[in-house]
């Protein structure tokens, strides 16, 4: 799937990182990165001492050596023990401190500051994404596109088996799930476009179910809306029902109305009734 | 109701890629059968082997088990990686992904349940016996049925490539993907049903050698003058125990899911997979340390040997490995910190994790200052004990570093993940066991095993893997997440590198295979003795090589920690003391009960899959009465002479 056309920003070109984990363009990829670095820091504390202890040992001790000390019997040292229970409890002190507070602050609920966010909900598909912008009243399938500098509230739910919601490049994952929305808050501070793609594992089409996330300036995302509303086509329960079905590799697609609530449907019909068996839609979500 | 369920003909007609392991299996089962009729060997079999409740003859079984399985697992690895590595958009490879999926998922299953875990058992039942200055087991008839229900276990896992499918939903099974919605064919039902009787043989298993360590251990043997190995797999025992169990459920309620319509696991009618999954990793977390710690026993064992010197810190060791398998229990959350938990449980879970690394660290630091000041030799059970350490600690690293859940958003799911975890298993579980079977090997065969290939065995290993692995840390970090039956084309080098290092591993298992067959050609110049290792400190090189039927003519008393070995440093003093010994010994006498309830119980889970419950419901009723049978049987030792 190549990027282009009039309703995909051409403004900048894909430069797929080859590192995305470590080539972020938004803050929470960068603190993800951030703290990633820190703990290897951390932990090459232990790692060093022991790669080299293990190495020297073997050398020096080995049984051809006859001028190394040798001493059998020896079978403690407090001193010693007291050190390897100690050292790495201080270590885990200080990597506990860094992830409880890291986890706060990386908590994917967690509103991020830069004032109110762009709301996105988004619906795993068999094998497909849907975007829906509620605020703006369109959707997308398979490509997002995102102002720059503006956080972004992603409202993840599924209509197929769980999947995982990840773009390496702007931060970690989180799962799509039936019946419930779980949250994730992220920002693209680069324009440019990124690669997302589904992390769990969901069938068939699992491989495909790919999609691209631009980041652009404010004023061509108001554009690219403003032209997206101009088309005709609208996401009805039923339209959406269509779209629903199991599909490998979909080709983007964009609805330039969409039906109001259609998330909450999209939840809500796993949870009155046993789905399929019951008619759902308007009078699904008003439970 | 249909006299064969749902099966039908169509069941037995795969296609072409499909139908080589088919015929593979059923040539390979009448081969083994014309054999055994050409060679007269069937009085052999049901005697020696079928019938046999002698722990090292059932550790024997459970080695050629693991065997067989991790060529099975190999294969499915092998075809794995070369999907991947020919496989970009535009070039499909050649595996459909439904196949694919059912490949990875066997893989998992089949490298866990059926080579992992058998091969745990192996080397369990080789030297708990022996290393306590005990008979037999607590429960040898058990022990018997627990492995023959893993064997059943096993059976059906490759009976699903005979007839039917197998489950294409990755290792656990998560539903919804699991449930008869999205899998309405019979492979998630021949993954639960595998996975449960071979289950119930792992608990039987596990309450065994808990009573074996509590309850056999020879006079004067107190819990802290219990080798290590025992101690470790005291603890992986009890985690057994109180994780199957959790196994059993969680697998109980997907079948009823799936068989009775009801809904544990689907969103509809209140029921929710975030149910399972925790349930799932409930058992699943412990199950990593059910394995580990029996490998980090055997390295307690022969570290010590190798290094001529005692081991440090047993104390430490003892409180490490009971650390591990309490907080083994508290950690399952970082296995989905993805799941959208709030802060606070994510934070705890992931520091628990990391709290884990502190005995871990405590214990290799123990072994580094067993090897400081010692005389070591580099023979092939310490090669993999430097092998292990080596990628080990890099293991360590990368899991602490996904204990963090800011960090693990960014690694969950993907090839980094994967790498961790075969860093763990092949590198800390797989190097650990390969040391304990050549450690003990001569033990229970009586000749040693070729050092010069176990040594090039070993180096293959260690290379292959990393060659292996390392590009799936790599891949990982370039965003390339598991299961992907089509790859994106920057990402194929690796997956080449990948391929090319696996294929040095495969190396590695052949010239394992040479390694046994030079041995046994060789066995009479190489003949065993009491104590091959010449340093042996523990009661199982006191005996002869391989011990006879009862082990021990006489149960030591034993006095001190490594009770062998000071009983040769005090020329026939210290250590221990031998009685006279007794002219005859009850023995547990041989019984075909555990391969009956097992032949049975296949029927049962085979049944049960095909929906054919006429014959479930009379196989149940056949294990029932198997086992009030059994339970009526009064003459069940018999005595041996000296």
């Amino acid at each position: 799937m190549v990027p282009g056309g009039f309703f995909f920003p051409r403004y900048y070109v894909p430069m797929p990182s080859l590192f995305p984990v470590l080539d972020p363009a938004g803050a929470i990829g960068l603190a993800e990165r951030g703290l990633m670095l820190h703990a290897v820091e951390f932990m090459l504390i232990v790692a060093i001492p022991v790669y080299t202890l293990l190495f020297f040992f073997a050398y020096k001790y080995r049984v051809g050596n006859k001028k190394a000390k040798y001493a059998p019997d020896v079978e403690h040292g407090k001193l010693e023990e007291l050190v390897w229970w100690v050292v790495p409890l201080e270590i885990v002190l200080v990597l506990g401190a860094l992830t409880w507070g890291s986890t706060h602050q990386l908590d994917p609920k967690r509103a991020l500051e830069g004032g109110p966010p762009l709301q996105v909900q988004v619906v795993a598909l068999d094998w497909k994404w849907l975007f829906i912008y509620p605020q703006e009243g369109i959707a997308t399938v398979n490509y997002l596109v995102m102002p720059v500098d503006k956080p972004v509230r992603f409202s993840i739910t599924a209509d197929a088996p769980m999947n995982s919601f990840w773009i390496p490049q702007l931060g970690g994952q989180i799962y799509a799930m039936t019946g419930m929305a779980t949250e994730l808050n992220l920002v693209a501070n680069e324009p440019g476009v990124y690669k997302g793609a589904g992390a769990n594992y969901s069938g068939d089409g699992f491989a495909k179910m790919k999609f691209v996330a631009s980041a652009v300036a404010p004023e061509d995302f108001d554009a690219w809306v403003a032209g997206i509303k101009a088309a005709t086509s609208t996401l009805s329960y039923e339209v959406y029902k269509e779209l629903a079905r199991p599909t490998i590799d979909a080709a983007p697609a964009y609805f330039a109305q969409v039906e109001p609530g259609l998330f909450d449907t999209v939840m809500m019909q796993f949870m009155d009734s046993v789905k399929g068996s019951a008619p759902h839609g308007a009078d699904a979500h008003s439970y | 109701m249909n006299f064969f369920g749902i099966l039908t003909f169509k069941d037995f007609i795969h296609g072409p890629i499909e139908t080589v392991p088919q015929l593979m299996i059923v040539l390979g089962a009448l081969g083994v059968v014309a054999l055994l009729t050409y060679f007269k060997r069937w009085g052999w079999l049901y005697r020696e082997w079928l019938t046999t409740v002698d722990h090292k003859k059932i550790a024997v079984m459970y080695f050629i088990l693991a065997g067989i399985m991790l060529v099975r697992g190999m294969v499915d690895a092998g075809m794995m990686r070369l999907q991947q590595a020919i496989s970009v958009p535009g070039s499909e490879g050649y595996l459909s992904p439904d196949h694919y999926a059912q490949i990875f998922t066997a893989h998992g299953v089949i490298m866990i349940f059926f080579v992992a875990m058998p091969f745990m058992f192996a080397l369990i039942n080789l030297a708990t016996p022996l290393l306590l200055g005990a008979r037999d087991v607590a429960y040898p008839f058990l022990n018997s049925l627990s492995f023959w229900l893993t064997a059943a276990g096993a059976v059906l896992i490759n009976l699903s490539l005979v007839v039917g499918e197998f489950a294409a939903t990755g290792w656990l099974a998560y539903p919804p993907l699991s449930g008869l919605e999205f899998s309405p064919g019979v492979g998630v039902d021949y993954y639960i049903w595998a996975l449960q009787v071979a289950g119930v043989g792992t608990l039987l298993a596990g309450i065994n050698f808990l009573v074996t360590i509590i309850k056999m251990r020879a006079p004067g043997m107190t819990l802290m003058k219990m080798p290590v190995f025992a101690w470790t797999t005291l603890a992986s025992m009890i985690l057994v125990i109180f994780a199957f169990p959790i196994l059993t459920v969680t697998l109980g309620l997907l079948s009823l899911d799936r068989i009775a319509g009801m809904h544990f696991f689907t969103t509809d009618l209140g029921g929710s997979a975030m149910l399972y999954v925790n349930l799932i990793w409930a058992w699943g977390h412990p199950e990593v340390y059910i394995l580990i710690l029996p490998a980090f026993g055997i390295f307690s064992e022969l570290v010590p040997v190798f290094a001529r010197k005692k081991l440090f810190g047993y104390t430490s060791m003892v409180v490490a490995t009971m650390a591990i398998a309490v907080l083994s229990f508290v950690v399952w959350v970082h296995h989905f910190f993805t799941m959208g938990a709030g802060a606070n449980v994510n934070a705890f879970f992931g520091i628990m994790t990391m709290v884990i690394a502190i005995p871990t660290g405590v214990k290799v630091f123990n072994w580094l200052f067993t090897m400081f000041r010692g005389r070591i030799t580099f023979a092939t059970p310490m090669l993999w004990f430097m092998g292990f350490l080596t990628t080990f600690i890099l293991g360590g690293m990368t899991g602490v570093l996904m204990s963090i859940p800011g960090v693990d958003f960014q690694f969950h799911n993907s090839l980094f993940l994967v790498a961790h975890f075969h860093n763990m298993i092949i590198g800390g579980v797989l190097f650990g066991f390969f040391a304990g079977f050549a450690y003990w090997f001569p033990k229970l065969f009586g000749f040693k095993l070729s050092e010069v290939w176990g040594k090039r065995a070993f180096w293959c290993w260690f290379w292959g893997f990393l060659v292996a692995f390392m590009p799936l840390y790599a891949l990982g970090i370039m965003g390339a997440t598991r299961r992907l039956n089509v790859v994106d084309p920057a990402w194929q080098p690796l997956f080449i590198v990948a391929g090319v290092g696996l294929c040095i591993i495969g190396i590695g298992v052949l010239m394992q295979a040479v390694q046994m067959y030079v041995s046994i050609r060789d066995r009479k110049n190489n003949p065993a003795g009491s104590d091959p290792w010449e340093n042996g400190r523990t009661l199982e090189w006191s005996i002869s090589s391989p011990p006879p039927a009862y082990n021990f003519a006489s149960i030591p008393v034993v006095h001190t920690r490594d009770p062998y070995f000071m009983y040769k440093e005090g020329g026939g003093t210290g250590g221990m003391t031998l009685a006279k010994p007794h002219d005859e010994i009850e023995m547990p006498a041989s019984t075909p009960m555990g391969f009956i309830i097992a032949i049975v119980a296949t029927v049962f889970g085979f049944a049960v899959i095909w929906h054919i419950w006429w014959l479930a419901a009379l196989a149940l009723v056949g294990i029932a009465a198997c086992v009030v049978a059994r339970s009526f049987e009064t003459d069940i030792e018999k005595p041996v002479r000296i």
